[in-house]
């Protein structure tokens, strides 16, 4: 040991004798205060939360939940809904009253025809109604497999999957690719399946502008910004732009061409919903990128249900095996459902037969459409939404009243005025709280092929008698 | 260390849902036999028998006999060397598929989008492109009959191990069908169903184009709603185009911010979104444990919502009928108990118990003879017993009443398609002896005979098989990975079609197949298919059972199984 530590001890020792006896017994009182300190607990947790058996017990006879719902008002607008007897075809019976059909999304006048009843029958024939289990457990029968492969070379692509409802396609298709942590732009007016499927991803959202291609570049280009910054974490975050191809919300198109530019520009993958445009736009019926003459190959999946023009139910992804294929394993709704029934994929098929056999059939429901939007114009008080050749056109009031419930009521008072003459409308139907980006009330306009001029000359003056005796 | 075997093994089965459930990817053997022993030595006190004793006597008014045997140490180890094996294989392919040593089938980004971020990471699919697809020809496959009691299947080979398959043409008749959910045998292609289907077809066509508040309320659809609700016993009930749908489209509607939802951890996969979907709280209580679910309802109302310690505005339980992988069967009797004493409201998924269990076929309610008021809501499907599809909910007119103004479905979903509709309406008559035959009934005891003598003879045999005596889902475990290929295969190569089931819908080590018991299948059947089972089963020495009496089991709960499952 160094002498110089020992003198510092003896120093120690000395001063040790020579302080006062006060000023040792506060030293030795701080000390013992110290230890008291650092070995007891400066508060107790436990106390404050450990409850005795009685006062659990009266906090759980205390407590009184919610009820389960709400009441609902008897006076709801969508309490009693329309019962429709009878087929839901062109000529339909709503609450009694023989009517003209303008109302379902029965666009090619498929749902009665008579060849594809014929198929169902064929098929209910030879394989009953149900499947009894979902396509990985005896659920796949033949017919799917055959409808999945008529899809695909019908949309030329490689590959087509399909689901047994037409909600739950898109809503299962964009969780499959889409995580925690990946970015998704979507169209602000984008269809509430697309919605629950970006809800259910748990993605990062970014909201651009309906149809707004300046707001979505805007959007992209601060991505890239924030993608300069951490190069390493943007290696890994997936990014997907959503849009609808003919948007049931508003009845105009997306702007495709200007999409597939972004999305290499941006690199982003472009996911399309067709559920109103397949079998619609186009000069075969295939849809938005044939209307536009885009390369379907640009876009990296598309879904649409087969419930409107193909008017069977369900739904469909197409697109190439690289990205379809992963739904077999990852689309919950496609795993852990069971399949369609047969005799619906059989309806489907014959439904694409007629389609693929007769493709002046997209001429005329054109011709139809363009009829009809014309008309329409200049009724006053109301105003058209929608493209020329859209078959669902939505009339919107052109001064609203302010509160949503009395526009709901105004509009409803106008069905009815056209029920009363024959004509089947309907509002669109939304809920009000669940909707992001609630669109305004409108009662929906639906064009069909079967539709003669005559009708549509009388669904419009019906439409128009109803506006002049109602709105002013 | 008196205790009977009965105690042991049921001590054992719960260590092992307690690793089991919640992290498959993590549960150790070695921690499973900590447990193990720990809780057996909990148990020579006397109290803890008591205990679990009364907590359902005088509920049941039938045994409640269900079994889950605990895994061979042996059959343990072996599995997860068996995945191991796996794992390693699978590397050693990645890489040589990396240097193109082997072909690789993989389909490909296109060349255009090669510097995108990639869509899927590379590991993501290492299980199906390793392991998936050595067995992958024991899904998926196609049958081109009804799926009644035998199918038909499409013939197909693979000449690149399962990466694709080619058609013969050919068709395999007359498989003996042990997957189908199709417990009653409705799915049929004639007789009256299909006759009432195909009258409703010529007349409304297959679709309805539209929404149920908008223009696709058809009158059918008002009497199938009607006649669903008598047939449950409850005030109003409400019919959706999709079972799935039904659960992850309206528990939503139901539940939200600020409340609490409690649910079983082996819920379907729909339950699961449904409770995602709606924002609320999600606690998980072990399968079936009425223990872990009492003290989860406990400390939800003693201690209200986590950092805010507001009261919950509402616990909502999520159980269901029969567990469609375990074949175990709610304890409903005291899970009402529970939820009558807590004020806890209950949401009960009878997918696969309605029409399968109870003297009337009414589902796991009539089956313990209790009263459907007593369940909030009512669930189930159309797929299974009934031989259509969609699903329903069934409950109080409030309840009802809104669903019909905020379910998702009702307001953007396509109605039901009307021959569906009718097949769902006429089955249920003649379950319900409507039709004024005796069929229904029939059918019901039929099924119940069935699936006693089908899990009997099983049992007898040595195979480990879970769940409730009384329930038409019979598992089977085969536990190592091998055998979930080679079982499929070799049954099939005996004209009797099975399912088999591995992770990533079981827990890793507990691969099993799985048997659905119908009421179409006539006792040579069953006969026909116990003595191929018995066969391969010897092939691939799979009668693991090391008793043959089975124990009655009450789970037991204590703190440590509950505190595995809180991390």
């Amino acid at each position: 040991m160094a002498s110089g530590q020992q003198w510092v001890l003896v120093e120690m020792v000395q001063a040790f004798y020579e302080a006062p006896a006060y000023h040792l017994i506060l030293e030795g009182i701080l000390i013992l205060w110290i230890i008291r300190l650092l070995f007891s607990k400066t508060y107790k947790l436990q106390e404050r939360f450990d409850l005795t058996e009685k006062e659990k017990e009266e906090l759980i006879e205390e407590w009184q939940p919610e009820p389960l719902v709400p009441p609902v008002s008897k006076d709801h607008p969508t309490l009693k809904y329309d019962i429709v007897t009878g087929p839901p075809s062109h000529k339909i019976i709503v609450n009694g009253k023989e009517c003209f059909n303008f109302a379902s999304f029965n666009f090619l006048g498929l749902l009665d025809n008579e060849r594809v009843k014929k198929q169902a029958l064929a098929s209910l024939k030879k394989y009953g109604v149900g499947t009894c289990g979902p396509r990985g457990f005896y659920g796949t029968f033949d017919v799917h497999l055959e409808l999945e492969d008529r899809l695909a070379k019908f949309m030329r692509t490689e590959e087509a999957i399909i689901y047994s409802y037409g909600f739950a396609t898109i809503a299962s298709a964009i969780p499959a690719y889409s995580k925690r942590g990946d970015i998704v732009f979507v169209d602000e007016a984008a269809c509430f399946s697309i919605q629950k499927g970006l809800q259910a991803s748990r993605s990062f959202l970014k909201y651009f502008r309906h149809n707004d291609m300046e707001d979505l570049e805007r959007l992209l280009k601060e991505q890239e910004l924030e993608d300069q910054k951490n190069p390493r974490k943007a290696r890994v975050i997936r990014r997907f732009i959503v849009v609808e191809g003919l948007y049931i919300n508003t009845g105009d198109v997306c702007p495709l061409p200007e999409l597939v530019q972004l999305k290499y520009k941006y690199k982003v993958r472009i996911f399309l919903e067709e559920s109103m445009s397949f079998g619609v736009l186009g000069e075969h019926g295939r849809g938005v990128t044939e209307h536009f003459g885009v390369n379907i190959d640009d876009i990296d999946l598309i879904s649409a249900n087969m419930e409107n023009a193909v008017a069977s139910v369900g739904g469909f992804c197409c697109g190439r095996s690289f990205v379809i294929d992963h739904q077999r394993l990852s689309g919950q709704g496609y795993c852990f459902s069971a399949s369609l029934p047969p005799m619906l994929a059989a309806a489907a098929i014959e439904a694409l037969n007629i389609m693929e056999e007769d493709p002046e059939i997209f001429t005329i429901l054109k011709g139809k459409c363009r009829h009809v939007h014309k008309a329409l114009q200049g009724i006053p008080g109301l105003k058209v939404v929608g493209e020329s050749f859209t078959p669902a056109l939505h009339l919107q009031l052109e001064k609203g009243s302010g509160s949503r419930d009395t526009d709901v009521k105004t509009l409803r008072s106008i069905v009815e005025y056209c029920l009363d003459r024959q004509i089947a409308l309907t509002q669109a139907r939304y809920l009000e709280k669940e909707e992001k980006f609630l669109p305004p009330p409108t009662i929906r306009v639906v064009v069909t092929v079967e539709q003669t001029e005559e009708e549509i000359d009388k669904a419009v003056h019906s439409i128009r008698e109803a506006a002049l005796a109602i709105l002013n | 260390m008196t205790e009977s075997s009965a105690n042991k093994s049921a001590n054992g089965e719960v260590c092992h849902r307690a690793t089991n459930g919640i992290k498959p990817g993590r549960n150790g053997f070695v921690k499973n036999h900590y447990l193990y022993q720990q809780q057996q030595q909990k148990y020579c006190c006397p109290e803890e028998k008591v205990h679990h004793a009364t907590c359902n006597g005088g509920l049941y008014s039938r045994p409640f006999n269900e079994s889950f045997e605990e895994t061979p140490m042996l059959v343990a180890v072996l599995t997860y060397m068996g995945y191991g094996i796996l794992t390693i294989f699978g590397y050693l392919r990645d890489f040589m598929r990396e240097w193109k040593i082997e072909k690789c089938h993989i389909a490909r980004e296109r060349e255009e989008q090669r510097d995108f971020v990639p869509l899927y990471q590379d590991f993501e699919n290492f299980y199906t492109r390793n392991l998936y697809m050595r067995i992958r020809d024991s899904w998926n496959r196609p049958i081109c009959s009804v799926p009644g009691a035998k199918v038909d299947l499409v013939e197909r080979v693979s000449h690149d191990y399962n990466w694709t398959f080619d058609y013969t043409g050919r068709v395999v008749k007359d498989v003996i069908n042990m997957g189908s959910y199709n417990y009653l045998g409705f799915a049929e292609n004639t007789g009256v169903c299909a006759e009432a289907a195909a009258k409703v077809t010529t007349k409304y066509g297959v679709g309805v184009s539209s929404t149920r508040q908008e223009m696709g309320n058809l009158d059918r659809h008002e009497e199938m709603e009607k006649l669903v609700a008598r047939f449950l016993g409850v005030e109003s009930a409400m019919a959706f185009g999709m079972g799935f749908a039904t659960n992850s489209m309206n528990i939503p509607a139901l539940a939200g911010k600020g409340c609490l939802i409690l649910s079983d951890e082996l819920n379907h996969a729909s339950l699961v979104l449904g409770a995602r979907l709606s924002g609320s709280t999600i606690r998980v209580f072990k399968h079936n444990n009425m223990q872990s679910l009492e003290k989860l309802l406990r400390d939800a109302i003693v201690h209200g919502q986590p950092r805010t310690h507001r009261p919950w505005k509402k616990i909502l339980i999520l159980v269901e009928g029969i567990y469609s992988m375990e074949g175990s069967i709610v304890r409903l009797p005291e899970v009402i108990a529970l939820k009558k004493k807590y004020k806890a409201y209950l949401y009960l998924d009878e997918a696969h118990s309605i029409g399968a269990l109870g003297l009337n076929g009414r589902g796991v309610v009539d089956y313990f003879g209790l009263d459907p008021r007593d369940v909030d809501i009512m669930m189930g499907t159309f797929t299974k017993s009934f031989g259509g599809a969609g699903g329903y909910i069934g409950g109080k007119k409030e309840l009802i009443d809104y669903l019909c103004t905020h379910s998702h479905s009702a307001v953007y979903a396509t109605s039901m398609s009307p021959p569906v509709v009718e097949q769902i309406i006429t089955s249920m008559k003649c379950i319900m002896g409507e039709d004024g035959t005796t069929v229904g009934r029939d059918r019901i005891r039929q099924l119940a005979e069935n699936t006693t003598y089908f899990r009997r003879e099983l049992h007898e045999m040595g195979f480990i098989i879970y769940g409730n005596n009384d329930s038409p889902v019979v598992p089977m475990m085969l536990y190592m990975p091998a055998k979930i290929g080679a079982f499929g295969r070799e049954m099939l190569k005996r004209n009797i079609g099975v399912v088999v089931v591995g992770f990533p819908a079981t827990p890793i080590i507990e691969s099993r197949a799985r048997f659905c018991i119908s009421a179409a299948h006539t006792k040579e059947m069953l006969d026909t298919a116990l003595s191929a089972i018995s066969e391969v089963g010897d092939l691939l020495q799979v009668k693991y059972s090391r008793h043959r009496i089975l124990p009655s089991l009450d789970r037991p709960f204590d703190e440590t199984t509950y505190e595995e499952n809180e991390d």
